[in-house]
């Protein structure tokens, strides 16, 4: 099923949710929408389910108009950040009553109901707790649960709200691996919400970032960890090294002094450079673009890394692996790759 | 034997007969119907359109904030001036059912309200409509955190049923007055009647435990709401 999201907006009180989101998701695709909380990226999946509607805007299936149907009617499978299993039913129900629950002449017989749980829960690892309780489950297998339910109605779309959110780091990372395992074998178009960067980035097939209701850029983890679109998603993803600079004349400026940095098109005004850490080289101070005085060495080997204060007083922290620098050495610094975006960009 | 067992086991008889009859059923009955008016005036009051709610919200202010004794006045001796003419158990049952009724709903309304926004939602993403998600994903949790309030409504009302004998219901009460106005042993007989009343209500705070345990057997304990 392709997703199509035109022009949504959502209001609460005040606060803008939603400030108008464009977005494509291909039939079959695994897509994280990731940003930081109040972001709008639950909103967003929410409206895509049903559960939330928009103040403007529209949501297509395939073309056809999702906002006239209700969330039942949409055939979505939802994945709460909480689970939201019921209570009061043993595993085995849990996954069973998405089936039981359908009108009379299109509810499988209780030998398909029961082939069918006992597929689901061999899928999700899980048939040994069938006559369980949600609350006799560690927080990782009613995830598991919470996810086969969502499958057993044989949903269109699965959409997942922070799934992992909740877990511990190591139930995290095999939920995830297993998560993108899964989505190998069903293929079935899949959003999930995250706030983890490393999440979208090694599960996702495309990465949504989103910040302030708006989406900032929509790409493959790649593209936005190697070609950011804004200063925001600079920032958010992957770490940064951040320089308040100036654009003036075309060229960079630092402290006052011109920089021997390409301003790569930024129009004149305040402006910020930004450089992974890893990409800045440690060399002598004579002809490097940037300059500055070793104030701390933390960490060894490869967690080496260096606190510099920049000429004029600016402080910076960069790996530093490679070099012997020690604190009071004055160094030279080159960013090897950078960005300039102008400020609010 | 001394002389106040001798009286007590006397008019035993008498007394559990008129409980038997009278008392029990008044309180069943009551409470069964005073019950599904409740979860009626509440679901009113939770989904209804406006002036539903607020017809079930005045309601309850209504038979909240007068005392049981005036309402059942009002039905048995009020009403046939209005040309509405009761028996005695009949206006009873009624002025219970509604009394009841009010405070029930405050039950039924809050354990509703507290089953989480995402039972709902999870009911309504697996293609369930709204009547299947409150039958079988919302009662279901909701009933069984009931049960300790619903419970002391219940026991309440056994003893409130005593009320009744002021419009002429020949129940337990009324059954210890009569014995005393031959015997003229009201600490006697009182006492006796209020032992009764007593064993009735522990019966029921019995149930109300053995009704808990089979809940919280049949289907886990339920745990606090993430």
């Amino acid at each position: 099923m392709k997703i199509d999201v035109s022009h949504v907006t959502k209001q609460f009180g005040s606060f803008a949710a939603l400030a108008g989101v464009d977005l494509e998701i291909k039939s079959g695709e695994l897509v994280a929408l990731l940003g930081p909380s109040g972001s709008g990226k639950t909103t967003l999946l929410r409206i895509i389910a049903g559960l939330e509607w928009p103040d403007e805007g529209q949501v297509f299936f395939d073309g056809t108009d999702a906002l006239a149907r209700s969330v039942r009617e949409r055939h979505v499978g939802f994945v709460f950040q909480h689970y939201a299993l019921f209570r009061h039913l043993t595993v085995f129900e849990n996954v069973a009553f998405g089936l039981r629950v359908k009108p009379r002449r299109r509810r499988p017989d209780e030998a398909k109901i029961r082939a069918k749980v006992h597929e689901l829960l061999d899928l999700v690892q899980l048939r040994p707790l069938a006559e369980r309780h949600p609350n006799q489950l560690s927080g990782g297998q009613r995830q598991r649960i919470a996810l086969a339910r969502a499958l057993a109605i044989e949903p269109s779309v699965l959409l997942l709200d922070e799934p992992f959110g909740a877990l511990d780091a190591k139930v995290r990372k095999e939920l995830r691996r297993w998560l993108r395992h899964l989505h190998e074998s069903i293929n079935v178009t899949s959003v999930f919400v995250t706030h983890d960067q490393e999440e979208a980035l090694e599960v996702a097939d495309r990465v949504v970032v989103m910040d302030k209701g708006r989406i900032e850029q929509v790409g493959t983890p790649e593209e936005v960890y190697e070609r950011p679109a804004t200063s925001f998603v600079h920032d958010f993803i992957g770490e940064s090294v951040v320089i308040p600079v100036s654009v003036a004349d075309g060229a960079l400026h630092f402290g006052g002094g011109r920089l021997a940095l390409d301003s790569q098109g930024v129009h004149t005004g305040d402006a910020r450079l930004f450089v992974r850490p890893a990409d800045i080289h440690v060399g002598p101070p004579d002809d490097a673009p940037l300059k500055g005085t070793v104030k701390r060495v933390h960490g060894i080997g490869s967690a080496r890394r260096l606190e510099i204060d920049l000429v004029p007083a600016y402080s910076i922290e960069i790996d530093a692996s490679g070099t012997g620098a020690t604190p009071g050495d004055l160094i030279g610094l080159t960013p090897n790759r950078y960005r300039v975006f102008a400020v609010g960009a | 034997m001394p002389h106040w067992l001798d009286l007590m086991l006397q008019s035993l008889g008498p007394l559990l007969w008129a409980g038997l009859v009278f008392t029990v059923p008044l309180t069943l009955l009551a409470f069964a119907l005073g019950l599904g008016l409740g979860f009626l005036t509440a679901l009113a009051r939770l989904y209804g359109p406006r002036p539903l709610a607020a017809l079930a919200r005045f309601y309850v202010w209504i038979i909240r904030g007068t005392p049981l004794l005036v309402q059942l006045f009002v039905i048995f001796y009020g009403l046939p001036s209005l040309g509405i003419l009761l028996d005695a158990f009949p206006a009873a049952l009624i002025g219970f059912t509604i009394n009841v009724g009010a405070y029930t709903s405050e039950i039924v309304r809050a354990v509703i309200a507290a089953i989480p926004k995402g039972q709902w939602e999870a009911s309504f993403s697996i293609g369930m409509s709204w009547s299947q998600a409150m039958r079988r994903t919302v009662l279901p949790q909701a009933s069984r955190i009931a049960v300790p309030p619903l419970s002391n409504s219940f026991i309440s009302l056994v003893k409130d049923t005593s009320l009744a004998a002021a419009i002429t219901v020949p129940e337990l009460f009324q059954a210890a007055q009569r014995v005393v106005a031959t015997t003229y042993e009201p600490l006697i007989i009182y006492v006796e009647a209020a032992l009764i009343y007593l064993a009735l209500s522990s019966v029921l705070s019995a149930l109300q435990n053995r009704l808990e345990a089979a809940l919280a057997r049949s289907a886990g304990a339920l745990e606090p709401a993430a």
